[in-house]
């Protein structure tokens, strides 16, 4: 059920991110942070939070969440200072976790989501705070060993993390799922995460109630839910429509108001398709938070951030805007192109200029290089035909040597070949058919055809059709638009 | 600011502290006079001095991105009470999450 515009209530979701940073080593140690390594082969003693270590900022994982909180139009603070967060779980060795509590790192920025088909008005969301932490380990327990042990790696733990909080902005599961998807296109981008859910690169939690406007013209707000566990972006909308449907039932039951309960953290069942309630949230203050005395304070300038900013790529939006400017293409198009990555995007503007046109250019990312990448899989810079390969072929298309299809089958061979357009055409025996060429095959189209031509001059333009099959038979590299044009020329100087 | 009963049998939950019924009533006073000893300090006027957030007066200490040789698996387990060699045994955790 997305909020359609009937819909007795107002949906009100807001967003909480983590996003793993792409750096190679943890948070405060140097253990390596590749993903699929054997359990407990990636830690040390500041990981193991073992006596005596001590934690000490990694560089780039700084760098990477400063850039990633300037893309999101975040204030920097000029001063920022970590915290402890201090709960007992077997995933967190040192029996605290070192986060940003009262003085983040940027707070304040903002980033918009519009789709391109309409689906929705576009988006503004608001970031609250966007602040750098370390992870936990991993606890793998085994249900069918039933009352087994619950085995602890903790590889995972010190893993530098960006958690980006949204402001309750959102007004449907679409919208949501939308938001994320431009989320991770941007870090994507600037190269901040890989964004990589199976990972565990990027975690989703959703807080979601409904405002029911009430006859007396009260709102009345439903208990806030935040919602885990969900391993896609497709789960996030499928978990928010559920709990929608969920809460408004509830709602009508027992017209409990938020505040009435403590907040309710819900898990998400995707194979059952719904949210099963878990443990009641520990209010933040049970976290006894306190400033981590191990860790001196960070502080950025000015001119720290205008290199941060000088240094970043151009972020998906402004991308979209620059490629409709200069190429001519519509929103809809520069919406699927910069989707596909910034490699994709760098193809379309090598080939776009190469042939100078950005429509034609567009069009043939879209329904040829595009497809094939589908259906061959992989990325674009391994794909086999270069942007200078693909114009010389489009030059050929647009000069008349031959038509769409016939270019489509010498694009199929140049991708599984690997040759040049002039080779395939070259092999496959394929070449231009010159003016003189033409004009004989027409004359004899038209003596063979008396019929078809007696139909022309009657008025019957499309009986020429008739012609083409015949022209595609003697030569398989016809234009048949070239066909039908001259032998109606012919026909017409017939009188 | 006194501290109460109450306060301190909450922090001794957070803390996994059993404390029993005589223990509580020796923390509450104690605590109550560390918090009674640190509460001169509400008595200065402050509101000229810059908070702080951190004694050093040193900033922006970091490390480069380099990765470093870890543990071995043997090594990291070696004063676990329990584990398989491979990963540290627990008691069984259901229905809970960690918080990030």
């Amino acid at each position: 059920m997305n909020a359609s515009p009937t819909a007795p209530f107002t949906t009100i979701i807001g967003l909480e991110v983590h996003v793993q940073l792409q750096t190679r080593t943890k948070l405060f140690c140097g253990c390596s942070t590749q993903f699929g390594a054997p359990p407990n082969t990636q830690v040390c003693p500041t990981c193991l939070g073992l006596p005596g270590s001590l934690p000490v900022m990694n560089r780039q994982a700084f760098a990477l969440a400063l850039r990633a909180a300037l893309a999101l139009n975040c204030t920097i603070a000029p001063t920022t200072k970590w915290d402890r967060k201090n709960y007992f779980y077997p995933d967190l060795p040192k029996g605290y976790q070192i986060s940003q509590f009262d003085l983040p790192f940027s707070s304040a920025g903002h980033l918009e989501v519009v789709d391109p088909k309409g689906a929705f008005a576009p988006r503004d969301v608001g970031i609250i705070r966007v602040h750098l932490e370390e992870d936990a380990g991993k606890s793998m327990h085994d249900e069918a060993a039933g009352t087994g042990d619950t085995r602890i790696d903790l590889n995972r733990a010190g893993t530098p993390l960006c958690e980006i909080v949204t402001q309750p902005d959102l007004r449907s599961p679409q919208e949501a799922r939308a938001w994320l998807n431009e989320l991770k296109l941007l870090l994507v981008y600037l190269g901040v995460s890989d964004c990589n859910m199976q990972e565990g690169s990027l975690r989703v939690d959703a807080n979601i109630n409904l405002h029911i406007p009430q006859p007396d013209g009260r709102i009345a707000k439903t208990p806030i839910v935040e919602i885990k566990n969900m391993n896609s972006f497709r789960s996030v909308e499928r978990a928010l429509v559920y709990e929608t449907a969920r809460q408004y039932q509830e709602w009508q039951e027992t017209k409990a108001e938020m505040g009435s309960k403590p907040k309710q953290t819900r898990g998400w069942d995707e194979p059952a398709g719904i949210t099963r309630g878990q443990r009641a949230k520990e209010e933040s203050s049970d976290y006894r938070y306190f400033p981590e005395p191990d860790l001196v304070l960070v502080t950025v300038d000015a001119a720290q951030l205008a290199a941060v900013q000088s240094g970043m790529t151009e972020p998906p939006t402004e991308l979209r805007k620059a490629l409709e400017s200069r190429w001519k293409i519509s929103a809809y198009d520069s919406d699927v192109l910069v989707n596909q990555g910034r490699e994709l995007v760098g193809y379309f503007e090598e080939l776009a200029g190469a042939i100078g046109e950005g429509k034609v250019a567009s069009n043939w990312m879209q329904q040829d290089v595009l497809r094939t990448l589908n259906e061959r899989g992989g990325t674009i810079d391994a794909f086999p035909v270069t942007p200078a390969g693909l114009a010389d072929l489009i030059r050929r298309v647009t000069a008349g040597d031959f038509d769409t299809s016939r270019a489509r089958e010498i694009f199929a061979e140049m991708v599984t070949s690997g040759r040049s357009a002039a080779d395939v055409v070259a092999t496959l025996g394929i070449s231009a058919v010159d003016d003189d060429e033409l004009l004989t095959l027409c004359h004899e189209l038209l003596a063979a055809n008396p019929k078809i031509v007696a139909d022309v001059r009657g008025g019957k333009e499309q009986a020429a059709a008739g012609l083409i099959g015949q022209a595609k038979k003697k030569n398989a590299n016809v234009n048949p638009g070239k066909v039908r044009e001259k032998c109606l020329e012919l026909i017409r100087a017939m009188g | 600011m006194t501290i109460s009963r109450q306060d301190v049998a909450k922090v001794g939950l957070l803390a996994r502290l059993a404390l029993s019924e005589a223990e509580l009533d020796t923390m509450t006073t104690e605590l109550s006079n560390i918090v009674g000893f640190v509460s001169l300090l509400a008595e200065l006027d402050t509101s000229h001095v810059e908070p702080l957030a951190h004694p050093l007066d040193t900033h922006n200490v970091f490390r480069d991105d380099i990765p470093l040789p870890s543990l071995t698996t043997a090594e990291a387990l070696q004063s676990a009470p329990r584990h398989d060699g491979e990963c540290f045994l627990v008691p069984a955790v259901l229905n809970e999450s960690g918080a990030a």
